[in-house]
């Protein structure tokens, strides 16, 4: 081995470290913020149009955005329709969480005759998703005379697979030491339920609001159907409204009311989503 | 199992809500669903008689259906690929242990909370004919785009705002799926160094098989139900039936036309053999993920 090739290998591992520490990790960070603007792109422009006076194509900013934004929200009624889907996706999201909560609370601190019948026909939810029987659902709200009304928008939704099997899987890792424990003080199940139970489940239950709060701002199809009166009419629904009223689309009153509606639940999402993700990579080893 | 509190009755209470809105609101539904099928409905001329299983013929022999059929197949090709191997790398991207790549996790997920129908309304914003900053730049190309004239542009176009729409949510289970990789693994799979690509394919990529199998049932269904407002919003299933895909199909026909009812309802059934196929293929190889919508 002669010392020219072992400098060589040498000044290799040299360079190979140099690209490990310095260069990897820059490059790296070009590549991903080209990425977060390539994906972000649309969002932004999509602003720029909303400050636009004139429906034109341009990448500078104009001044309108409070004028299209104000006409935007009055000629859907926007407060009214943001309050409405509000009223919907809180109700379902929480009652779904309550809901699923005591479901899951039953199955799993009881003795159940038939509980794994039980699950499995919650379980069957998930093979039904409202499109295959919106005809007949809509017939039995019409029925009960409940089209058009806040009960008939959220009442179809409240029963969830994802949320009971979310929650019993999660029960059966909590240590049985807790329930032990409540017992010899001598709390009932409800005590336990309530001070030991919930509090646990926290994380799991910011997981759950999310993706419920979230899924049901963004319904469109069963409000299009069964809520068609300002009384209770969606905020997606409403931005239809604001492409089909006028012949001529103007763009900048448009835009801003779209980009309204993405506001609540992008709050929800940026407060919500540590949950969610410890949500989603939670194990046993957590406790 | 768990410590048991000895109540009898309790339990049974705990769990009745739930039953009963199962039972009302899925079940009766759903057996509904496969007997209107069978019939020949008119709201109007509130008629409806038994036909068996003529619905189901005509159907196969309309050239609507047909059509509608092939064109949600190419369409959910089109998202579930196209998203899931973008969301892919960008995740494996954004998961890179380098410091402060936390932001990135953040700004890539966002799409999440966006509706299709908003992601219908920002994608005609870019490729509008007169405004759309994209159009202009594939004129620059001489390519000329246009989804109100042209079948295939429109498709194009659905499956471009449908697939940029999804892919907050992939990302976000792809990055989640990435941390529960032992840590020695991804280091060893870090994307810098040699041979880090093949090393991706044989080590990382087997370890996500359980979320890409989720996220492709998921990706699916939403290609089927959830674009809707997509459609709906910008295309109506035009120009002619190009992007006519079966959800749309089913509301035209259960929703905008008397006496289509019986119709809709045996697409409402077709479509639940594939969703119970798509499903059971789930349980059966990806078994206990719970997160649905």
């Amino acid at each position: 081995m002669s010392a020219v090739t072992a400098s060589t290998a040498q000044a290799k591992v040299i360079y190979a470290e140099r690209w490990r520490h310095r260069l990897y990790p820059i490059v790296m960070y070009l590549v991903m913020a080209t990425a977060v603007l390539l994906v972000t792109f649309p969002l932004i422009y999509a602003f720029v149009l909303a400050t636009q006076e004139t429906s034109t194509g341009t990448l500078h900013l104009g001044g309108a955005l409070i004028e299209n934004a104000t006409t935007a929200w009055e000629r859907v009624h926007m407060g009214r329709l943001m309050v409405n889907t509000l009223i919907v996706a809180l109700t379902v999201a929480l009652g779904k969480i309550l809901l699923s909560l005591l479901g899951a609370f039953g199955l799993i601190y009881f003795r159940v005759r038939g509980g794994m019948i039980i699950l499995a026909l919650v379980m069957l939810t998930h093979l039904l998703p409202l499109p295959v029987r919106i005809v007949p659902t809509y017939d039995l709200l019409t029925e009960l005379g409940r089209v058009d009304t806040f009960k008939g928008l959220t009442i179809p939704f409240f029963a969830s697979a994802t949320g009971l099997l979310l929650f019993q899987q999660f029960f059966r890792t909590v240590p049985t030491d807790l329930a032990d424990a409540a017992r010899v003080d001598g709390a009932g199940p409800f005590r336990f339920f309530v001070s030991i139970l919930v509090p646990v489940s926290r994380t799991n239950i910011g997981a759950l609001f999310l993706i419920e709060f979230v899924y049901m701002w963004n319904q469109y199809l069963w409000p299009l159907i069964v809520a068609n009166s300002d009384r209770t009419r969606q905020v997606q629904v409403g931005i239809k409204q604001l492409v089909a009223t006028d012949s001529v689309i103007e763009w900048g009153v448009l835009t801003s009311g779209a980009l309204m509606i993405i506001i609540p639940p992008l709050i929800v999402l940026l407060a919500l989503q540590n949950s969610l993700m410890s949500g989603l990579t939670a194990s046993s080893e957590d406790f | 199992m768990t410590t048991v509190f000895p109540n009898r009755i309790l339990p049974y209470l705990l769990l009745a809500p739930s039953i009963l809105l199962v039972l009302v609101f899925f079940i009766y539904p759903s057996i509904q669903s496969v007997e209107l099928s069978l019939y020949l409905v008119n709201r109007v001329r509130d008629v409806k008689a038994y036909v068996g299983l003529e619905n189901f013929q005509r159907l196969f022999e309309s050239d609507a259906y047909l059509d509608s059929l092939r064109i949600t197949v190419i369409f959910t090709v089109i998202v579930v690929f196209s998203s899931l191997t973008i969301s892919l790398a960008l995740a494996v991207g954004a998961s890179q242990p380098i410091k402060g790549f936390g932001v990135y996790r953040t700004m890539l997920i966002w799409t999440y909370a966006l509706s299709p129908s908003v992601a219908g309304v920002i994608w005609v914003l870019l490729t509008d004919p007169a405004i759309g900053i994209l159009t202009d730049v594939l004129r620059h190309f001489g390519v000329v785009f246009n989804w109100r004239r042209g079948q295939t542009d429109a498709l194009i176009f659905v499956s471009m705002a449908a697939t940029w729409k999804i892919l907050g949510y992939n990302i976000l289970f792809f990055l989640a799926g990435l941390k529960n990789i032992p840590h020695e693994v991804l280091e060893a799979a870090s994307l810098d160094g040699a041979g880090a690509w093949r090393r991706f394919w044989r080590m990382v990529l087997p370890l996500l098989t359980p979320t890409i199998l989720f996220l492709l049932i998921m990706n699916t269904l939403y290609a089927f139900f959830e674009t809707f407002g997509l459609i709906d919003i910008t295309t109506q299933g035009g120009p002619g039936r190009a992007t006519e895909i079966l959800i749309y199909r089913l509301y035209l026909d259960g929703f905008r036309s008397a006496s289509r009812i019986g119709l809709a309802s045996a697409q409402s059934i077709l479509m639940l053999i594939i969703v119970a196929a798509l499903i059971l293929f789930q349980y059966r190889f990806v078994s206990r993920r719970t997160f649905y919508q």
